[in-house]
This record gives structure tokens, C-alpha cells and sequence, in this order.
């Protein structure tokens, strides 16, 4: 498989605190990846500096196009759909006003409408909820409409943070169910931020371990499941 | 009963020139979180422009027009330039920069076209309606109305309404779909400037042009966004109409306030408000994680 996302060097900060300290690693096209850590390691981060949402330095490359230097908007043009942490929807617009804000970059009306309804198709109770606020929106439903609504970019690259963040284990499973068809179905590739190590490593094929803002382990999702410090530190067997 | 009709209408004519200027304050606010003291300054100046358009015989409405073109310019500008560059700096830096402003457009306007008051033609028959109201107010009413209902259909139907309002709501959010916040700030200080200077071009007429003209009229301006609620537009507009139709009536009806004390009941509507209200009628409660 070729390569879609490089980063070199990448490192972030807050201020003056120095949170990621010069990670290396790439993306394949159409794999997903999983970030996998403790709290404050720097896996939003990681996510945030890719997006360009927080100062940072090294060098990382979109199909050998150099993104560091781009604003946040121009970094979502070349096709990377990042869902925030806390889902970060337009809570006091409808949730089909989110999905067209979704396609604001676009400008194919046709395009955008059949993707609003490929979005339903993937989340019927979306089409349900269309014309309701979107801060109404019970949990799961919220996180469908922001990974709905990332998808209305026609992404190349999905960034996900902590998807499964406070929902019931049925929802858990079912959107990560779905995550798996629009990676296989549509060849979108994703990196994944989640908590939860033991469904991140069963979506994705490649994992990384972050450690105080340094890559400790990597490898293949198998490799990466049978390695004792990973086992224990955060599947618990 | 005359007289009542007659102080209600004209409280709403005055209404809707304090309903545009706390609409403009509440975009600016939207967008940057303060309230912009320099927004009845900028109004004045862009008034200043249209006189001195129409007495260089430019017809009127041409001149309104382009002032209100120039105005979104400036506006637009004033972002770029001065605010942009302090987007992470604290409130104070801000609140010094609204007062710079308030001077320099002060002065500026006093320099060039003098300091002596002087007569804003309207662009509506002299008379009035039913002996009840001026034929100016109704207009200028009209007018206002119309623009309100423009700023609108702009928020709610056009891409680029739909962006600034995602944009002052979750710039985060709006950045990765694609919006450029920067520039929605831009456009927000733009439309705000345009805004006031359809405000100060409506309400010369009645209180001839000078570089302070503007003074109280943004106080009532401020007075009927925060009635209304600082987050809220619609509420802002609300607020503009229901401010001027107390004053009119405080005025009239309550001997000890007069004419000469209209000013102070915009004061105290605003103490009062953040007293009992601080969210205003139509506002939404601000919680903050700290």
C-alpha cells in the first residue's frame, strides 16, 4: 500500500508546554490507523497538529503536498475531515444544517444532496432528526451527525477523536460497525484516537503507542495485541 | 390618546434606528466577544461621507448606497488591520483600541468637515402621516425594516450567512469544514459597519450631523442589546424597538424625566437588565469551563 499521510519531526505545543516531542509516522491509503495512549499523552494533540489547530513544527505531508504551513480551513480542503473531541456540532443549528456546513467547500449541489442522503443511509436516525437542533440530540445520535457531517467533505483522510467518548456499548458498536463499512466501502482512510484499546485495535490494521508526547510502540493491530506492556497497560489481561 | 399614538410611533421609529446599531454591536460581539464602543463613531463617520457626497450632487440615493459599500470596506479593514493582529490579546488591549478608534474617527470627522452642526438632507417628502408622525420617520421606519429583513434572509438562507454564524459559534468547528474564521470575523465587522451607517444616515435628519450626533444613540443602541440579550440578534432587535418606545414614553408620561433626562432611562434600563437579567429577554446563559 502507498503512503497518504507523512509526518516527520512533528512537534506541538501549548504556550510555553512543549506536548508532543517529534513523532514520526505515516498513514497507508485506505488503512486506518489507531493512536493509542493514556490520558495526556498527546493523541488529540496529535490529531489537532495535523489539523493545524495548535502550534507546531516539523513537516507533514498529504500525498507528498506539505500541509504545516496551511490554516486550519485550507488543511480541510485537501480532503482531511477531522471529528473533534466532544463532537464539536453546531448545536443550535439542525443536524441537516450541520451536514450541508459539512460540504461548505464544496460547490457540486447535486454531489452534496446524494451525499446527505448516503449520510442517512449510514445513520437512518439522522433523516430522522434532520430538522431538530442539533444540541438536542442524544449522544450517539450527536456523534453520528459529526462523523456525517466530516464525511460530507468527501474526506481522502478521516482524523477521529474518541468516538465511542460516553456512549452505551450498543452504540459503540454499532458505529464502529459502520466506520468499518465507509472504510471498505468508500476506501476513506482514518486515524483513530481512542481510549478504549481493545476496540480501536479490532477496527484498525496499524497501531502506535504515544507516550508523553513520544511514539514508544508501533506496528500491526496483531503485532500490537500480543505485546505484553500493551496488554497490560491497556487491554488488562 | 393623540398623544399616546404619537410617542408610540415615534419610540418606534427611534426603535429601529437602536434596533440596527444593537445588532451591529451584538454581530461584532458574536465575533470578538466585546462590545465595539466605537460603533455609533463609526456610524457617524460614514454619515459624514454621504453628506459629503450629496454636497459634492451626488443624488441621494446613490450616495447611500456607496456609503454603505464604503462602510462594509472600512469595517472590513478596521479587521484586518487593527483587530486581527490582536486576536489572542487581552480584553483591556481590545477596550483601548475601541477608544483609539472613537477618538481618531472623532477627530478625523471634526478635522475634516469642522465641528459646527450642520442639516442631513432626508431622502423622504417633508409632512407627516395623520398629523400623528413624520413622513421621515415613517420612511426611515420602512427602511429599517427592510434591512433588518435583508440581514435575515442572509443569516438564514445564504452559504456564506450560514458560515458566519457557524464561524462565531464554534470557530473550531468551523475550521474544519472548511470555513476561514479570519475572514467571517472580517465580514461580520463589515456588515456591522454597513448596519451603522444605514443608522446614521436615517437618523441625521432628526438629529442633525455633528461628530458627537452618534453618542447617545449608541447608548440607547447598547441599551436595547443588552435588554434584549447580547447573544441574540432577533433579541437585539426586539430590544432596539421596546428601548425606544419606553424612552419616548418615559419622556412624555413621567413628568420628572422630561426630555432633558431620556438619556438616563437608557441607563437604567441597562443597570436594571444586568441586575435582575443579566442575559437579557431572548439571551442564552453563557456557562464557561474554567
Amino acid at each position: 500500500m502507498s503512503q497518504l499521510l507523512d509526518v516527520k519531526g512533528l512537534e506541538a505545543s501549548y504556550g510555553p508546554t512543549k506536548v508532543l516531542h517529534g513523532l514520526d509516522f505515516s498513514l497507508d491509503q485506505g488503512g486506518v490507523t489507531t493512536i493509542l495512549g493514556a490520558n495526556g499523552a498527546g493523541k488529540t494533540t496529535t490529531l489537532r497538529a495535523i489539523s493545524g489547530m495548535v502550534t507546531r513544527k516539523g513537516t507533514i505531508q498529504l500525498e507528498g503536498a506539505e500541509l504545516s504551513a496551511l490554516q486550519t480551513a485550507d488543511i480541510t480542503r485537501k480532503g482531511i475531515a477531522h471529528v473533534p473531541e466532544g463532537r464539536g456540532t453546531f448545536v443550535r443549528m439542525s443536524a441537516e444544517d450541520n451536514l450541508r456546513l459539512g460540504a461548505y467547500s464544496r460547490s457540486d449541489r447535486a454531489g452534496i444532496a446524494e451525499d446527505i442522503e448516503r449520510v442517512y443511509s449510514y445513520f437512518p436516525i439522522l433523516k430522522q432528526r434532520r430538522g431538530q437542533q442539533a444540541g438536542t440530540l442524544s449522544g450517539g445520535e450527536a456523534q453520528m451527525l459529526a462523523v456525517g457531517r466530516a464525511l460530507m467533505l468527501r474526506p481522502q483522510l478521516l482524523l477521529l477523536d474518541e468516538p465511542s467518548f460516553g456512549l452505551a456499548p450498543l452504540i459503540v458498536q454499532e458505529l464502529f460497525d459502520i466506520l468499518k463499512r465507509i472504510n471498505v466501502e468508500e476506501g476513506v482512510s482514518m486515524l483513530l484516537v481512542e481510549q478504549n484499546a481493545s476496540l480501536a485495535l479490532e477496527l484498525a490494521d496499524h497501531a502506535y503507542l504515544l507516550e508523553t508526547g513520544n511514539i514508544v510502540i508501533s506496528g500491526t493491530s496483531e503485532s500490537i495485541l500480543e505485546n505484553e506492556t500493551v496488554r497490560r497497560s491497556y487491554l488488562g489481561y | 390618546m393623540d398623544l399616546f399614538l404619537q410617542q408610540l410611533l415615534t419610540g418606534i421609529a427611534n426603535g429601529a434606528i437602536y434596533a440596527c446599531l444593537a445588532l451591529a454591536v451584538v454581530m461584532i460581539y458574536q465575533a470578538i466577544d466585546h462590545f465595539n464602543f466605537a460603533q455609533g463613531e463609526m456610524a457617524m463617520f460614514s454619515t459624514y461621507i454621504c453628506w459629503a457626497m450629496i454636497a459634492g450632487g451626488v443624488p441621494y440615493w446613490l450616495a447611500f448606497f456607496a456609503t454603505i459599500i464604503i462602510s462594509f470596506v472600512g469595517g472590513l479593514a478596521i479587521e484586518r488591520i487593527i483587530f486581527k493582529p490582536l486576536h489572542s490579546a487581552p480584553v483591556l488591549s481590545h477596550i483601548v483600541v475601541f477608544i483609539g478608534l472613537v477618538a481618531i474617527f472623532n477627530s478625523t470627522a471634526g478635522a475634516i468637515w469642522d465641528h459646527n452642526i450642520k442639516t442631513f438632507p432626508s431622502p423622504f417628502p417633508e409632512g407627516s402621516f395623520g398629523g400623528l408622525i413624520g413622513l421621515h420617520e415613517v420612511g426611515m421606519f420602512f427602511v429599517t425594516l427592510l434591512l433588518l429583513l435583508a440581514i435575515f434572509c442572509f443569516f438564514r438562507f445564504t452559504r456564506v450567512g450560514m458560515a458566519m454564524q457557524a464561524a462565531a459559534a464554534n470557530p473550531d468547528s468551523a475550521g474544519l469544514v472548511g470555513i476561514r474564521v479570519g475572514w467571517m470575523l472580517a465580514l461580520g465587522w463589515g456588515l456591522a459597519a454597513a448596519i451603522g451607517a444605514v443608522a446614521g444616515m436615517m437618523i441625521a435628519p432628526i438629529v442633525f450631523l455633528e461628530p458627537n450626533m452618534m453618542l447617545g444613540i449608541l447608548l440607547y443602541g447598547f441599551a436595547a442589546a443588552i435588554v434584549g440579550g447580547i447573544t441574540s440578534p432577533g433579541g437585539a432587535v426586539a430590544g432596539g424597538f421596546l428601548v425606544g418606545i419606553i424612552e419616548n414614553m418615559a419622556g412624555t408620561y413621567i413628568p420628572a424625566i422630561g426630555s432633558e433626562l431620556k438619556l438616563t432611562v437608557a441607563l437604567i434600563l441597562i443597570v436594571t437588565v444586568l441586575l435582575f437579567k443579566p442575559n437579557g429577554l431572548f439571551g442564552k446563559t453563557i456557562v464557561t469551563r474554567v
